[in-house]
């Protein structure tokens, strides 16, 4: 025999419990919709800032659920590859003769990466760099290697919060925006 | 040594022609373009080995120095190098492929970061497929994929 108080209270229950999940997600879909609106102006502002550029599009959009953590990957090696080669740059500097064929190597590395992720920040302080390293003017290379290290420091900064925002959209159950880029060439 | 499983089509025609994906020899001393590279060419359905260096991809197509103790040669379709490179060149690579006979008929491609007419010159005589220049783009890839498949048959 069915007892009806227990049936009533059960569907309550149940109600309940619908009810209370609903708003849990109506709650979490502002979150990420918040979170994602984040990412996007932060990733425009750096684009503002003259610290990205567009390339760095193309490498969010390399980024899918086969491999989810690419952009985070790629950037973390150029950031290991980065502080590393400033810190040679730094040492041959300080040498009593400064081995000018080295520094521009390590210039030449050091812009390509940038120039692959889309810190055009670090990418144009390295040209200007090359510049001095070719007139063997050391006090210039001197200030070169400040406007780098400045230009380095502030993309991985930067960057690193993006990843930031990027993993708690994840956390939250979104996806992360993709961006558009320029039609292709013909 | 690195393969990738197939990530699924694109939509361009090419790769509903051809049911094995293309295997491409990618050889860049940078990590980080390695990495992009990698991602690239996985991403344009292909199969990747990367190598640091111009003597180990030698090694990898069998054509290296001391081919007795390497494993069997690699079977590529293409290969993508860097110009730029301590020690051996790209365009040295490139040398090297187009005089082995076993070789010399595998695309060779060679990227830089530096548009020199003179450069560009030097390699496409010598036989390189094509130059592109960085930073590379998927649609880079996916144009040169489609080219490479085309010579396939």
């Amino acid at each position: 025999m069915t007892n009806p108080t227990n049936d009533t209270t059960i569907i309550t229950t149940n109600i309940f419990k619908l009810l209370k999940e609903n708003l849990l997600t109506k709650r979490m879909s502002n979150r990420v919709t918040e979170l994602q609106k984040e990412f996007v102006y932060y990733t425009s502002s750096l684009f503002d800032q003259g610290i990205l550029n567009d390339q760095f599009n193309h490498l969010q959009l390399l980024q899918d659920e086969s491999n989810p953590e690419f952009l985070a990957e790629i950037v973390n090696l150029f950031f290991q590859d980065t502080q590393k080669l400033l810190d040679d740059l730094t040492k041959n500097l300080e040498q009593e003769n400064v081995d000018f064929l080295m520094l521009d190597k390590t210039l030449h590395h050091i812009k390509g990466s940038s120039s692959s992720i889309g810190a055009v920040g670090v990418q144009n302080a390295c040209v200007a760099f090359v510049t001095c390293s070719n007139e063997k003017n050391i006090e210039g290379c001197w200030r070169c290697l400040e406007e780098a290290r400045n230009a380095y420091n502030v993309v991985r900064s930067k960057l690193d919060t993006l990843l930031k925002i990027e993993q708690e959209i994840v956390a939250a159950g979104g996806s992360i925006p993709k961006p558009s880029v320029e039609p292709d060439e013909e | 040594m690195n393969n990738s499983e197939d990530q699924g089509s694109s939509s361009s025609s090419c790769s509903s022609y051809y049911e094995d994906q293309p295997h491409v020899l990618a050889v860049d001393d940078n990590v980080v373009d390695r990495k992009l590279i990698e991602k690239l060419l996985k991403t344009s359905s292909c199969k990747v080995t990367t190598a640091e260096n111009a003597m180990t991809a030698l090694e990898y197509l069998g054509i290296g120095e001391d081919q007795h103790n390497t494993p069997k040669a690699l079977k590529v379709n293409l290969v993508l190098t860097d110009y730029c490179m301590p020690g051996m060149t790209g365009y040295d690579l490139l040398k090297k492929i187009k005089e082995s006979s076993q070789m010399r008929e595998v695309p060779v491609v060679i990227m830089s970061s530096e548009n020199v007419p003179t450069r560009i010159n030097k390699c496409l005589e010598e036989g390189a497929h094509m130059f592109m220049l960085k930073p590379l783009k998927l649609s880079d890839i996916k144009k040169l994929r489609c080219q490479v498949m085309k010579r396939r048959h």
